[in-house]
């Protein structure tokens, strides 16, 4: 069959009042709100929730199966939907981020291109979101208000999960959590769609609001596992590709904690400037990221104080996430998660969330090095890591997955019991969690 | 009263305790996947006998899911173990344990930690089982065997499916099964050691625990050799998991509820499925009516025939296959049977078979194809040996003869081509992981304890069958277990593993898009296809009806004896050996290691009573015509003389060692002249070996990730020991930018596998040599004199910065002039075959894979063939930068590109491409130069490698292309 992969078609100006755009879901929170964010700028556009079985075997079906899962499982979720006939064929287009990193990942709008050829949907053009330059003809135009607004929705998101990932194990009231989760989406989708609840002060107001709102919900703090996940970025946050990890989790009696989408922003950011003072390059390069991350740092610092404020435990300001690689792993790892995943691992270490899922695709290739290969380091740095890395493919089944997850819960649970034994007294509030958290910022501050 | 149960992957242990926990009863059985049926029974039967009433607890990797869906306290298997040994083995500070599927290790002293093997294993249980079965032993069989044996020899540890492939050539070769045995025990050790352990020492009181290491002495006593240690195999060995359920169990309940609970949650049926294969009776008739159509015409074979016949004859992995012809294709005889290890004196009891009954017999030509073709065609001086694909399109042209796509599902193997024009234009063989054909639903059928035709005929009529995915072996067993947990019947089992084994075929090994792509005049053969479930499912999902020739699994041997009638004329003599040279005919094998180089190849020495012999598992021709390949056709050759040209010149810095390893590969030219400028003596480690890779495999942190990276880990450890100064690793995102793709990355794993080195490996850590791993471009020549200034002054503080811009110019300037060597010798063998008018393949890899152990020979097989050797990089600058479909950021992957843009331009010149298993990368850039080949009228072959050291698949793949080119060139 003779196809024709390099005359796709472009996604024009024109497009943003005829075209609708489909969303693929890889945080359902943070998500949400981004789509907000591309409705208030004009986009039609609708976040894909559909899930099941067809969605991997499209995948599977239509891209190279040794790909990497995330882009079996995005580009299934988009063929699936086009397939359902809910959308106009003709005025309809997908939008998919591109990294431009060195990992496989970059590619991923290359490879859905072509399945949709072969999958009989050539007219469907494909956007492409990136902040690398990359794809100008088909790129998103950003501006600087719709930057602001993204940021925003990044950082309300990932509070929200934050704030109900502290809540929901420990809550009186089952659903109490979640229902204010909802609440609050809605309410800040309603803002976007305003036009405001994006600046720095609105958002420190909100902030505090949130975190006091969800102060409120009642609730018996009692000792539980504390589990952390890292790894590769759609594995770690979409349902569909770690199959549904979290609910899993907190089936098994676990408090979860997720470290946020905004990190891989800053991330990204740290690491222009960190490639230019590596091997050369000009001096706006060399600072340019630093001034970004200034930036970025006001609206983080209202959240951190926001969450402590009410009591509950706020992840390290990114500078200070930044040192905790030293010794480990050199900032230069930049592919896939790089230092930022290792970074994670040892942020959650010592703030108390020592177990771990270390989530990947089956085969990732910059986990090999900044997941699997520095777990031994870390182990032998924080003792009482417990780090169990898990794979995630089309074909690896979740009895597996989940008989190892319970081995690490297993270890968790025995050294939790100690832990409470040699306490004595059941920590019966949240107060001495946070005073320990706290503790730990210090120390790791120092 | 306690009671704990254990439903591991392939039995069911349980063990009833009393209050001063003494065993009451103790079972172990094998639950043959009837997991909720055994469990069920079990806790009536105890129920019955000791109390009504127990406090109980579930464990084990199949017991997890049914624990939830029963509400019983589930206790994770290995959690239990360590429970276990606590009370029964104090003192003890690690613990082995081989399960049916699992292994694990727990370390139990200094820190404790649990380690299990990944979704990516096999050297366990089952593995024994499924090697046990290619042995025709049992297991006990096998380790009584294995106790006899002499010698071991290398068997791929990383997963069942790959050890398959390593032990079938051996067998077919006639290599001695104690000696195979034992060798698969070995296997399971490195595999366990390299997988589970990942750098931490085993020593101290170690505990066997599990089926294998209870039942095999020469297991534990493989542990124990290569551990150095006396390990225990403790009173209750496997029952461990069960006891420690039980100590664990603190929940009182009925068992008898439970049962119930079990019943019903079986009869719930909650897994995922496919359509029924036949709607009904009516459909199934009518499928089978046209099928019965496709037959070959048969004249008898009388005792006085004397007509002049063709013998088609093919020696395939687990089976022989014989045809016998007349001069107009009928066929007179057939025969086909398992080949038990050694097809030798199969065929000749055959052959004698044949004499004997027709006295006035006149064999006209005999043809071996298949695995063992060589073999037999040396042994019975046959008269032409083909390759297997063309065998089976002879054949299958016979049924149809505009037959545009021929699919053979075997016991092993899987082959599929596509017929373009008359010739085969593309072939997919499974590679080693996916190779899940027909001898997987044997062994699964043996291991439900079915016949395999019963087994596939239950599935014909199955109204649910089962979604199984489309994956490997050992990935199926779990869905499998879990299907069943979900209350799957056998039937529907049955039926799903043929869909998933099709499925498998078209998405996996053919990766097609759609059926449509890859013809309708389709004929599906191999033994698989007598299953008509299989059969069916194969219709159904490509949405066409096919022929399945009535002789389906003898297409082989029917296509060679056909090929043999075409090449000679019915009054033709065949050379095969006459009865009286048949009737003593004998055959002795025997194995020794070359030794003639450092390659040390296992040889396997087949001696006939002509005294012809027969050699097998050489990698060159040294040991056949006592003479060195000169590699003068062989630019991977010419690349390796290079490298070895870079010696240590002494200097007054000291000295430096650089790994010879991925990048380093190709880089060494600049790094050697660099520190030689410096005043260091620069130090190189060696090609690797096998043993360079398995002293280095204790600390290799991911088992998935690729071999040569892998190997990286050995040649640390060679360097460690040589009393340097530093070695010098450098981390690289970025590779030199060659102006042929939109960015100049290095891959993740190439980037950044010195930090894997530096976090795992303890001769760079402190006290060991002193590790530089810094993060260096190459790619922008002005900085990187800068910058490698500042980070080699931290180690060497009296480099001055003058110095080092010397070295760096120096540096550069050997890199230019080295890669102008290689493009320069490349152009002078791509003349001289010209000249000598032979095929030049480009064989497309990254620098690395010319390091003998990554490619395993496979440019000298390439050569022997008749063709010369080329490199991408060797051509790459042929071209300049053009469009692809895909981002091109990667400087190896441009030169692919490249190479590929450049064949299609060269009507001589092809292009095989050597992928790395596990090479993420590549599965985007072999879709990619599989494009940019087929759009310039090319045939594409790709070659995937891993620590694999069989080169028939590979044999097989390069004699089909050069078959295809031929017939092309002739078209």
């Amino acid at each position: 069959m003779n196809m024709d992969y390099t005359n796709y078609p472009k996604f024009t100006p024109e497009m943003k009042k005829t075209h609708k755009i489909l969303i693929p879901n890889m945080a359902p929170v943070q998500f949400r709100i981004l789509a907000a964010v591309m409705r208030k700028a004009g986009y039609q556009c609708e976040l894909l929730d559909n899930c099941g079985s067809q969605v991997c075997e499209l995948g599977l079906k239509y891209v190279h199966n040794d790909t990497c899962y995330p882009a079996l499982l995005v580009i299934g979720q988009f063929l699936d939907a086009l397939n359902s006939g809910k959308y106009d064929l003709d005025h309809t287009a997908l939008i998919i981020t591109q990294t431009g990193g060195g990992c496989r990942a970059s590619n991923y709008i290359h490879l859905l291109r072509k399945a949709l050829v072969k999958a009989g949907y050539p007219q469907v053009p494909v956007v492409s979101l990136n902040f690398s330059g990359l794809e100008k003809d088909s790129g998103f135009p950003i501006t600087l208000t719709l930057v602001r607004m993204m940021l925003a929705a990044v950082f309300y998101g990932d509070m929200l999960v934050s704030l109900r990932a502290q809540t929901e194990p420990y809550e009186t009231v089952h659903g109490a959590a979640e229902a204010k989760q909802e609440k609050w989406l809605d309410t800040i989708c309603g803002w976007i769609l305003e036009d405001r609840g994006y600046s720095h002060r609105e958002m420190r107001t909100a902030m505090r609001e949130m975190a006091a709102d969800f102060a409120t919900i009642p609730v018996r703090r009692v000792p539980k596992v504390k589990v952390g996940v890292v790894g590769e970025i759609y594995v770690k946050h979409s349902p569909l590709g770690n199959n549904d990890l979290e609910k899993f989790l907190l089936s098994q009696d676990c408090e979860v904690n997720i470290p946020g989408l905004m990190g891989m922003v800053q991330y990204s950011t740290y690491n222009m400037s960190e490639t230019a003072r590596l091997y050369g390059g000009t001096a706006l390069e060399k600072v340019g990221s630093g001034v970004a991350l200034k930036y970025f740092e006001q609206t983080e610092n209202a959240m951190i104080s926001a969450l402590q404020d009410n009591g509950f435990h706020a992840p390290l300001p990114f500078k200070e996430l930044t040192k905790l690689a030293d010794g480990i792993i050199g900032h230069g790892n930049k592919m896939g998660e790089g230092w930022l995943l290792t970074a994670e691992m040892v942020e959650l270490v010592r703030s108390g969330y020592e177990n771990i899922v270390c989530a990947q695709p089956f085969g990732c290739l910059p986990n090999h090095i900044c997941g699997k290969g520095m777990i031994n380091r870390i182990r032998e740095l924080y003792p009482q890591a417990n780090i169990t890395p898990i794979d995630y493919d089309p074909g690896a089944t979740r009895v597996n997955q989940e008989n190892r997850i319970k081995l690490m819960l297993a270890v968790a649970r025995e050294r939790l019991a100690e832990k409470t034994a040699a306490e004595k007294k059941p920590a019966p509030e949240p107060a001495p969690r946070l005073r320990k958290d706290t503790a730990a910022r210090k120390e790791a501050l120092a | 009263m306690k009671v704990g149960l254990d439903v591991g992957s392939t039995t069911i242990k349980c063990v009833v305790l009393d209050d001063a926990d003494h065993i009451l009863y103790s079972t172990y059985e094998r639950h043959f996947s009837h997991i909720l049926e055994k469990s069920e029974e079990l806790l009536r039967r105890v129920a019955k006998q000791y109390a009504p009433e127990a406090r109980l607890a579930i464990s084990g990797s199949a017991g997890m899911g049914m624990a939830e869906s029963v509400q019983v306290p589930f206790v994770q298997e290995v959690y239990a173990t360590r429970v276990a040994a606590g009370r029964l083995a104090p003192g003890t500070d690690c613990i082995i344990e081989l399960g049916g599927e699992d292994a694990k290790i727990l370390f139990l002293t200094n820190g404790v930690e649990v380690r299990m093997n990944g979704s990516c294993a096999g050297g366990t249980g089952a593995f024994i089982d499924q090697m046990a079965t290619l042995l025709k032993m049992t297991a006990d069989e096998m380790d009584a065997a294995a106790q006899t044996a002499e010698k071991t020899y290398t068997i791929a540890s990383r997963c069942g499916v790959f050890a398959k492939s390593d032990i079938q050539p051996l067998i077919n070769q006639g290599a001695k099964a104690a000696d195979i045995a034992a060798s698969i025990y070995q296997a399971v050790v490195n595999q366990t050691i390299a997988g589970l352990a990942q750098g931490r020492p085993i020593h101290g009181k170690v505990l066997y625990l599990g089926g294998p290491l209870t039942f095999s002495r020469c297991l534990r006593e493989s542990f124990d050799r290569t551990l150095g240690v006396q390990g225990v195999r403790p009173e209750n060995s496997l029952l461990f998991v069960a006891l420690g359920a039980a100590y664990f169990a603190d929940q009182e309940f009925d068992l008898k509820e439970v049962a119930d609970r079990l019943q019903s949650h079986g009869a719930s049926e909650t897994y995922r499925s496919h359509p029924p294969l036949f709607a009904n009776q009516e459909e199934y008739e009518e499928f089978r009516a046209r099928h019965a159509k496709a037959t070959v015409p048969r004249v008898p074979f009388t005792a006085n025939y004397d007509g002049p016949v063709h013998i088609g004859i093919d020696s395939g992995s687990t089976t022989v296959k014989l045809a016998v012809i007349d001069q107009d294709a009928r066929l007179l005889f057939t025969d086909y049977q398992p080949n038990l290890g050694n097809p030798v004196p199969l065929i000749r009891d055959v052959l004698q078979k044949l004499y004997d009954e027709h006295p006035k017999l006149h064999v006209a030509s005999v043809t071996t194809t298949g695995y063992g073709e060589d073999l037999a065609k040396n042994a019975f001086h046959t008269d032409y040996g083909v390759v297997e694909t063309v065998a089976h399109f002879t054949a299958a042209k016979y049924f149809l003869p505009d037959v545009d796509f021929i699919i053979d599902i075997g016991g092993q193997d899987m082959k599929c081509f596509k017929i373009e024009q008359g010739a085969i234009s593309d072939i997919f063989l499974n590679e080693a992981c996916s190779s899940g054909c027909g001898s997987f639903l044997q062994t699964f059928a043996q291991a439900l304890g079915r016949d395999i035709k019963d087994f596939a005929k239950l599935g014909l009529f199955a109204k649910r069958p089962v979604d199984l995915g489309s994956r490997c072996t050992v990935f199926m067993n779990s869905s499998v277990k879990q299907a069943q947990k979900d209350g799957a019947t056998l039937d529907n089992i049955s039926a799903g593993l043929s869909i998933s084994v099709v499925k498998n075929a078209i998405y996996k090994v053919i990766r097609a898009a759609s059926p449509e792509e890859l013809g309708r005049k389709i004929v599906v053969q191999g033994g698989t296809f007598y299953n008509e479930a299989v059969l069916r499912a194969f219709e159904k999902e490509m949405g066409v009806e096919v022929i399945r020739p009535d002789i389906a699994g003898l297409m082989g041997a029917y296509g060679a004896a056909l090929y043999g009638k075409g090449k000679a004329g019915a009054d033709h003599v065949s050379t095969l050996l006459d009865r009286e040279a048949l009737r003593s005919f004998s055959q002795e094998t025997r194995s020794e290691v070359c030794g003639r180089c450092g390659n040390n190849c296992q040889l396997t020495i087949n001696t006939f009573s002509d005294g012809a012999t027969f050699i097998s598992g050489n990698r060159c021709d040294r040991p056949i015509t006592g003479q060195a390949d000169t590699g003068e056709r062989n630019l991977y050759e010419y690349k390796r003389k290079l490298i070895q040209g870079y010696k240590p010149v002494p200097g007054k810095r000291g000295k430096i060692g650089i790994p010879l390893v991925l990048n380093m590969w190709e880089l060494l030219p600049f790094w050697h002249a660099f520190f030689t400028k410096l005043g260091f003596a620069v130090y190189h480690s060696p090609f690797s070996s096998r043993s360079l890779y398995i002293q280095g495999q204790g600390t290799i942190p991911s088992d998935t990730v690729c071999f040569p990276a892998k190997l990286a880990h050995g040649h640390i450890q060679f360097l460690s020991k040589l009393g340097l100064d530093a070695i010098f690793y450098p981390c690289m995102s970025y590779n030199i930018d060659e102006g042929l793709g939109d960015n100049h990355y290095n891959c993740p794993v190439v980037a950044y596998y010195p930090e894997v080195i530096a976090g795992n490996c303890p001769e760079v850590h402190e006290g060991g040599t002193p590790f530089i791993y810094d993060y260096v471009g190459l790619h922008r020549p002005k900085d990187f004199a800068k910058k490698i200034y500042e980070i080699l002054r931290r180690t060497f503080p009296d480099l001055t910065r003058e110095e080092v811009r010397e070295a760096a110019d120096a540096g550069y300037a050997e890199y230019a002039s080295h890669m102008a060597q290689i493009r320069a010798e490349g152009e002078r063998i791509i003349q001289q075959a010209r000249a000598e008018g032979r095929r030049i393949i480009v064989l497309a890899g990254r620098p690395y894979h010319v390091d003998p152990e990554i490619n395993h020979g496979i440019d000298t097989l390439i050569t022997q063939f008749g063709a010369a050797v080329v490199t991408e990089d060797s051509v790459s600058n042929r071209v300049e930068k053009f469009p692809t479909t895909v981002l091109n950021q990667w400087t190896y992957h441009s030169r692919l590109y490249a190479a590929a843009k450049y064949c299609c331009s060269q009507p001589d010149m092809d292009l095989v491409q050597l992928v790395s298993f596990g090479c993420g990368v590549d599965a985007i850039t072999t879709d990619e130069t599989r494009e940019i080949l087929h759009n310039g009228g090319k045939l594409y072959t790709q070659l995937k490698i891993d620590e694999i050291t069989n080169l028939g698949a590979v044999r097989i793949r390069l004699r089909s292309l050069f078959a295809a080119l031929d017939e092309q060139k002739e078209a």
